[in-house]
């Protein structure tokens, strides 16, 4: 807790993007979570990602479950539109914004318990759905609003804060995203913002779920020595597999890239999504090819973190349900509720 | 880079800009402090023990800090220090009590000091309470100098004037009014263990055109009037006065024209204004009474008729930078005669030293000023010391101060046998101000509220008499608002590099972008890395050792931290802090860090 809000003084020389706003412009109430928690650093990756696609802040939608993870929200684009839903919920209160009113820009924040116990269904559906969100999976491996418990994703031999192994298979939300055919599957550390932010704005960018597992670190309850989501362990363990850069139409005449080493693949949007560096023989197209990538490297030890799967033209949540053009939100009310006689006719064709 | 030392005391001095442009380094945000917790006589104590003389410095000093003020670099106005010292001289009890006490038992050194302003005060107040019997040798009637008898009634009232100087003379000097020194080699005959020369610059300068001595009454050096003033020979003007120069000087003149009866003044100065010698807020004061300034006007010659001064004539002129640099060129565009009835020359002052012999080993450069060291004061010959305007020319009085403490430790170290090159060295006090979880004991809030605006007595009264204050002072309403608008620069963001886990916490909270953690390089190389570009490149880079964890380095640019505690507060680990730095400052007889007799029983804030 702190008691004085953020003075709003800043730099005078902060730069503005095109809209004319400061990355300031984009930053949220001050937070409440613990000094030192990952969780934060990922909110001002989330700040920055922003204010460099030069999101409109009111075109934004945040959403959120129940957790720490969960309070993040409120610490970044203040002006943007909130949810926070029922504890795992938020996948569904996302798909049915998302199917409403899909100019918005949807960015998820939630965490492993949110995500991987309570919610786990929720998630693993919102992915089949390839519903268009940023879906923001911040990973401590514990519960810390209830003071430590292992969470779904504590690795096998972690240590508690009071001693206590763990001895549950952990869920992994990157194998768990490949196996249900995730279409930009992430995973990155609240450490490394020079990692995260370029994959953050690439979620925004891609058309469908772009799941990010960001490890971030509970500073209150799991980094200890024995854990392996601390700030030490996951710098001693963590490789940057793939690195991976957004760059916006609009940016390409500046950027500078040896076209050699990059291996690029065009969004939809006219994005291009610039790969720095794969290891040799991967493929992040080959979905399961990256997930023997991952598994070998965790059998190693390692945590490879990157930009893993990409799938930039799959079908996404409009496509499968064959949803209108104009947004549902934009239809006038005859045409969303026709009346009883379109009904009639409706149900005539099944009979 | 080097990891930066912090324990040297000039690191963290260098944070506090007002305290580094201070010339006597006062302790600027403690004493601000001080006032916010109504504690004014320890804020007066506390500046006296730095600059001797709260009462007319709060009143008249020329404001170094204030230029030098962080917050002018945030929201565009500095905090009003002088005024705020000012409410502390106004608002604190009887000091006597607390002023440093004279031995009674001599240390068998004599002193003598020529000239009683601001410098030789200084060295009296520092000799004094160590045994030195002082004596002061002045030429005019009453102690102060300049003080009395440049600076006119309405800007520095005598009552406060008398009081601060008292307080010095009181401890047993031995004044000698009217004994002016018309040979250094008889006054060195009179066997002082040292003499310091403090006798300022009191001549002005003239401005010899056609014309001036036809009508010589009519035409008057501004500073010899002011002293006419301060005597009371004069005390009428004629109606129509132009004051030449545009100094603080002028600035005097045409006030106390004004108030002797002068319906039409004009201050004419040759240079354009933004290249005026005048404080910004003495040429807004002489304005707000209604003195026209007129820039480019440069002066041909007096217009005299009959006998009389009837005007003067001036050149219209432009001002060319030549090319490469140099002095600005003139180029006349017209000329043009500006009636007059009396003229007041402020075009500059001088040292003079007739009374000088130049075969007694005091020497001279070209200039006709003695060679007087830079770091000792001390004169080409051994046990002379020189200082204030005497020593390099016209500066202001809080420059005469700190020349006063820099030579009084010489000829401290003189009279015992000390080389004066031997400077007591600087000390620093560094202690966390954390009080709680994220508490701590000052107001780390940055408040968004505007500079003060000064209080003036009302213009018909003020214009009425040379006695009465034109400024008013702070109220205790304004006093508090400003005080808080003093970032605390003191309160230094301190960092301890082996308890940083890198979280980036520090870095995600900062307001001002004021820190990075990157791989160390080149420190020209790592400025081009810094989270925000640093403007200010003469405030050095607080650069940390290694960090545990990756081997990177902390970086924090000082020059726009508003030390709101914030990356403290976010660190988990306490690898920031937030930690008072004092300044400890050597005196004559005082090693830094050595209870000064003016903080006896002051409490200290923050």
């Amino acid at each position: 807790m702190t008691y004085i809000p953020k003075p709003r003084v800043r730099h005078p020389t902060l730069p503005t993007n095109a809209l004319g706003l400061t990355r300031r412009d984009y930053e949220g109430s001050m937070s409440t979570l613990c000094a030192g928690c990952g969780h934060d650093s990922i909110t001002a990756a989330i700040i920055e990602a922003a204010w460099e696609l030069e999101l409109e802040p009111h075109r934004v939608a945040k959403l959120s479950g129940i957790g720490c993870s969960s309070k993040t929200p409120t610490y970044f684009i203040g002006a943007a539109h909130g949810f926070n839903a029922v504890h795992g919920r938020m996948p569904a209160i996302a798909t049915g914004a998302e199917a409403a009113n899909p100019d918005l820009t949807y960015i998820g924040v939630s965490g492993d318990g949110d995500s991987l116990a309570i919610g786990l269904g929720q998630l693993c559906h919102a992915i089949r759905r390839n519903v268009d969100m940023l879906y923001v999976l911040e990973n401590n491996g514990v519960y810390g609003l209830t003071k430590g418990q292992f969470s779904a994703s504590a690795d096998v031999g972690s240590r508690a804060k009071r001693g206590q192994v763990n001895r549950l298979e952990p869920i992994d939300p990157v194998l768990l995203a490949l196996t249900l055919g995730g279409t930009f599957v992430a995973r990155s550390f609240s450490g490394d913002k020079a990692q995260l932010v370029p994959i953050l704005k690439a979620g925004i960018r891609h058309r469908g779920f772009a799941l990010v597992d960001v490890i971030s670190p509970c500073v209150a309850f799991n980094d200890h020595e024995g854990s392996t989501k601390s700030y030490r362990y996951t710098r001693d363990h963590l490789e940057a597999a793939v690195e991976a850069d957004l760059v916006l139409p609009t940016a390409e005449i500046t950027a500078s890239y040896d076209p050699g080493a990059a291996r690029a693949v065009t969004l939809p949007d006219g994005s291009v999504i610039r790969f720095r560096k794969v290891p040799d023989d991967f493929d992040p197209s080959d979905r399961d090819r990256t997930y023997a990538y991952v598994r070998g490297r965790q059998e190693a030890g390692e945590i490879p973190t990157g930009l893993l799967h990409l799938a930039p033209d799959a079908p996404d949540h409009h496509d499968f349900l064959e949803m209108v053009e104009t947004p549902l939100v934009n239809l006038s009310f005859e045409e969303l509720c026709p009346g009883a006689d379109a009904l009639e006719d409706v149900l005539a064709a099944f009979r | 880079m080097r990891p930066t030392d912090v324990s040297d005391p000039h690191y963290y001095h260098r944070v506090v800009d007002c305290q580094w442009g201070c010339p006597a380094h006062t302790n600027v945000p403690e004493y601000i402090r001080l006032i916010a917790l109504g504690k004014y006589t320890e804020a007066y104590m506390l500046n006296r023990y730095s600059n001797v003389f709260p009462g007319i410095l709060g009143r008249t000093c020329d404001r170094p800090c204030e230029p030098a003020c962080r917050r002018t670099r945030l929201d565009g106005e500095p905090v009003a220090i002088c005024r705020l010292k000012r409410v502390a001289a106004d608002l604190r009890d009887d000091v006597l009590e607390l002023l440093p006490r004279i031995p009674e038992k001599k240390n068998g050194k004599r002193v003598l000091c020529i000239g009683a302003g601001p410098a030789s005060l200084t060295v009296a107040n520092d000799l004094m309470p160590l045994g030195y019997e002082v004596t002061i040798y002045e030429a005019l009637e009453r102690a102060g100098g300049l003080m009395w008898n440049n600076i006119p009634q309405f800007r520095l009232p005598p009552s406060v004037l008398d009081e601060e100087i008292d307080m010095i003379l009181d401890m047993g000097v031995d004044l000698r009014c009217k004994h002016e020194v018309t040979s250094m080699a008889a006054v060195l005959e009179e066997g002082w263990d040292a003499v310091f020369i403090g006798t300022g610059a009191p001549k002005g300068k003239e401005l010899d055109l056609p014309g001036r001595w036809e009508a010589a009454e009519q035409i008057n050096i501004g500073i010899a009037w002011l002293q006419s003033i301060a005597f009371g020979h004069i005390d009428s003007v004629r109606e129509r006065v132009l004051v030449i120069g545009a100094g603080n000087t002028a600035m005097d003149c045409c006030r106390s024209a004004l108030r002797l009866g002068a319906t039409d003044v004009k201050v004419m100065a040759r240079k354009p204004r933004p290249l005026f010698k005048a404080s910004p807020w003495e040429l807004e004061d002489a304005e707000e009474e209604e003195v026209e300034i007129l820039e480019n006007h440069s002066p041909s010659r007096y217009v005299v008729e009959d006998g009389r001064l009837v005007g003067m004539e001036f050149e219209i002129v432009r001002w060319h930078e030549p090319e490469g640099g140099g002095r600005l060129k003139k180029e006349v565009l017209d000329t043009r005669i500006i009636p007059c009835d009396e003229v007041l020359l402020a075009i500059g002052q001088e040292t003079a030293f007739p009374w000088i012999e130049r075969s007694i080993g005091i020497e001279f450069n070209e200039w006709d000023m003695p060679l007087v060291d830079r770091t000792t004061f001390e004169t080409t010959r051994p046990g002379v010391f020189c200082g204030g305007d005497a020593a390099w020319g016209p500066e202001n009085i809080i420059w005469a101060v700190e020349h006063g403490h820099q030579a009084a430790i010489s000829i401290h170290n003189h009279c015992q046998k000390t080389p004066v090159e031997e400077r007591p060295a600087y000390g620093q006090n560094l202690v966390s101000v954390k009080m709680g979880l994220h508490e701590w004991s000052y107001s780390n809030n940055y408040d968004e509220a505007q500079r003060a605006e000064m209080r003036y007595a009302d213009l018909k009264e003020r214009l009425g008499s040379m006695a009465v204050e034109a400024e008013l002072g702070f109220d205790l309403e304004r006093a508090c608002q400003e005080a808080e608008r003093c970032l605390n620069c003191d309160i230094q963001t301190h960092f301890t590099d082996q308890l940083c886990i890198e979280c980036d916490a520090c870095i995600d909270v900062c307001p001002l972008d004021c820190l990075t953690i990157t791989w160390n390089g080149e420190e020209a190389e790592l400025r081009a890395r810094l989270t925000a570009p640093a403007f200010n490149l003469d405030q050095p880079l607080f650069a940390s050792g290694p960090l545990p964890h990756t081997g990177r380095i902390m970086l924090k640019d000082e020059d726009l931290c508003i030390h709101c505690g914030l990356c403290a507060e976010r660190c988990p680990t306490a690898a920031w802090d937030m930690r008072k730095s004092e300044l400890l400052i050597p005196y004559a007889g005082l090693a830094a860090g050595s209870q000064h007799p003016d903080r006896r029983g002051v409490g200290v804030a923050g």
